[in-house]
């Protein structure tokens, strides 16, 4: 089995305190910690158990910069075999289909059975899968949280409403995006990361993936971030405050006139 | 001005309620009467009931749409949809499954998730969107010249309840629709062991618990407070199998009414609140930022692996 899982470098939502700029159009970018994108791994995890199970490559891709080195180099050390870094000032800026485009010419440029996305990253968009899926008229299935392998085809759950799983049948190849929860990520440690630390990730621009620089970056791009900002706050919460004993004593008289105690 | 198409989401031939909102958000893209598209088979209560919401209904009625899969609904809608039409979802599971691909089918731009409408200057449509979990939000412009896709986040409008529409519904061909997915069940979630619905206190925590180890402070204080409190978690302690999944709180968990919620390290995520239909809700987060304290009527900032603990020995010291 051929799988390439497509992954994000993304600031760590946990290990970063995420505060406007001074000029109040972005958010503070300068020490902000990254990180893979938290769906990436648990996509990463399944093509390795399934390589596992039955054979063959998991290869991991991302479009980014040189700093995205290291998160491939993660991923690598998790168990997947290879890197590919698709590099390229022309992908500055690009959206959810500038990205998906480049990626296109990945899978082309390769021959996978699967292609995994985390479900989503940073930016709750969820798009790239679905878009590269549809650009390679592949089908696709999204929030997938259980895979068996079948004979040409693979039995998949998605997770929907409430708890409940969607059961389909899809043929291969296809395009699935991951969800959180479907198997438990491993751990890698510091003498992982240095194992693969000498393993060469080729870099593709995209004159090597044929994608026309037109079509992606800022050129390409119909869906532009305009600026950040942080909204208006409404009325929010009745804040206790005081010493711990006092805010205590607050809440435990809150507790009791709502019936909670 | 563009046309405007809403894609209506129906279970047990009921419709869901996002109906009423998605009408609100077309009449904040364009003057023009917006168009309801319903799928599935056997549907006309369906298209009735979305008629006396929306002026104009396009009914694909077609055995193959029995199930919305998302591959069969796409080529339906790629059928009926002409070339550089606006088209809204409400953002849930199918929108992630259907929109994307749409879009790339139709030409069209994509914007997931947005959280709010800022008009339209030329051709161009203004979002809103958050990020970061909602410590942020972005202004996203997205070009509609060629038509875009817009899935809506349950929530945003207020819902258009006054049902007189009393539009006409308009039968369309689906066209082909085979597929390479192939929807088989639904599969209902375990029953767990504890009922998390049935409480009227819910000790509830979130990635800010830490360690595993420390899900005993939650339960501690469960136990201080008595029979009618249980414990239940945010999705990251069900991911990380700290806690099991009849426990989770949210679009993807359970649906709760407790009289008090305690949110105790959990960021305020929209899937979680989701999960939220009422009660007092109580947030303890360290962060005097997190999105949880705008919705919360209680707040308070505190590290809970310290608060909880002292907390539970006020209340036993009480007894
Ligand atoms: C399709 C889909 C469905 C989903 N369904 C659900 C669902 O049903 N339920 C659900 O919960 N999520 C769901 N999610 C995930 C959701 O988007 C969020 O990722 C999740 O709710 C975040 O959980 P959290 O608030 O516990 O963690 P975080 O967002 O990481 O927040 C942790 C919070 O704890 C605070 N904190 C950290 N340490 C401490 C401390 N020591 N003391 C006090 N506070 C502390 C931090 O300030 C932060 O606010 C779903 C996501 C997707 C894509």
């Amino acid at each position: 089995m051929e799988i390439l899982v497509c992954v994000k470098r993304v600031p760590d939502s946990a290990e970063n305190e995420i505060v406007m700029n001074s000029a109040g159009n972005d958010i503070e970018r300068d020490d902000l910690v990254y990180s893979v994108n938290e769906w990436d791994n648990y996509a990463v995890e399944e093509a390795i158990q399934i390589v596992e199970k039955v054979g063959g490559t998991v290869t991991v891709v991302t479009v980014g910069d040189a700093d995205a080195d290291e998160i491939l180099r993660r991923e690598m050390a998790m168990g997947a075999e290879k890197g590919l870094l698709l590099q390229d000032d022309a992908f500055e800026g690009s959206d959810c289909k500038g990205i998906a485009t480049a990626l296109k010419g990945a899978v082309e440029k390769g021959k996978y059975d699967l292609i995994f996305t985390g479900a989503q990253a940073d930016e709750g968009a969820g798009a790239v899968g679905g878009m590269l899926a549809a650009m390679l008229d592949l089908p696709y299935a999204s929030l997938v949280n259980k895979i068996e392998l079948g004979d040409g085809k693979l039995t998949i759950g998605r997770e929907i409403e409430g708890g409940n799983r969607e059961m389909n049948e899809i043929s291969m190849p296809c395009v699935l995006s991951i969800q959180t929860g479907i198997n438990e990520p491993r751990y890698v440690g510091i003498r992982g990361i240095r194992k693969v630390s000498g393993v060469e990730i080729p870099v593709m621009s995209a004159g090597d993936l044929g994608v026309d620089a037109g079509s992606v970056g800022a050129a390409g791009a119909k869906v532009k971030k305009i600026d950040y900002f942080v909204p208006e706050k409404g009325e929010g919460a009745e804040m206790l405050e005081g010493s711990t004993e006092e805010i205590i004593d607050k809440l435990i008289e809150i507790l009791k006139a709502n019936g909670g105690l | 001005m563009a046309q405007v198409f809403a894609y209506l989401n129906h279970k047990n031939g009921v419709l869901e309620d996002a109906a009423m909102e998605l009408i609100n958000a077309a009449k904040a893209i364009s003057s023009e009467p917006a168009t309801a598209i319903v799928c599935g088979s056997g549907i006309d209560a369906v298209a009735t009931a979305a008629a006396a919401i929306f002026p104009k209904v396009i009914k694909v009625d077609n055995a193959a749409l029995d199930y919305p899969n998302a591959e069969v609904v796409r080529k339906a809608l790629v059928n009926v949809i002409p070339a550089g039409s606006v088209v809204l979802f409400a953002h849930n599971t199918f929108s992630m499954d259907c929109a994307p691909g749409l879009s790339v089918k139709l030409n069209a731009s994509f914007v997931a998730d947005i959280v709010g409408i800022d008009g339209v200057d030329g051709s161009t449509l203004k979002v809103v969107r958050q990020e970061f979990g909602g410590v942020v939000s972005t202004h996203v412009g997205v070009d509609m010249s060629a038509g875009a896709v817009v899935a809506v986040r349950p929530g945003t409008f207020a819902p258009d309840e006054s049902k007189a529409a009393g539009g006409a519904v308009t039968a369309a061909d689906a066209g082909d629709l085979s597929a390479k997915r192939k929807f088989i069940e639904i599969v209902a979630p375990e029953a767990g062991d504890v009922d998390i619905t049935k409480a009227d206190i819910l000790v509830s925590i979130g990635r800010g618990i830490e360690d595993e180890e420390n899900i005993q402070l939650a339960m501690d204080l469960k136990e201080a407070i008595g029979n009618a409190a249980e414990v239940s978690c945010s999705r990251p302690i069900v991911d990380a199998k700290w806690l099991e999944a009849s426990r989770q709180v949210g679009t993807s968990g359970c649906t709760v009414k407790p009289k008090v919620y305690m949110a105790c390290g959990i960021s305020g995520s929209f899937q979680h609140l989701g999960g939220i239909k009422g009660g007092l809700l109580i947030a303890i987060n360290k962060n005097p930022n997190a999105p949880i304290f705008q919705v919360a009527n209680v707040g308070i900032v505190a590290n809970i692996v310290e608060f909880l603990p002292a907390l539970t020995e006020k209340i036993e010291e009480m007894k």
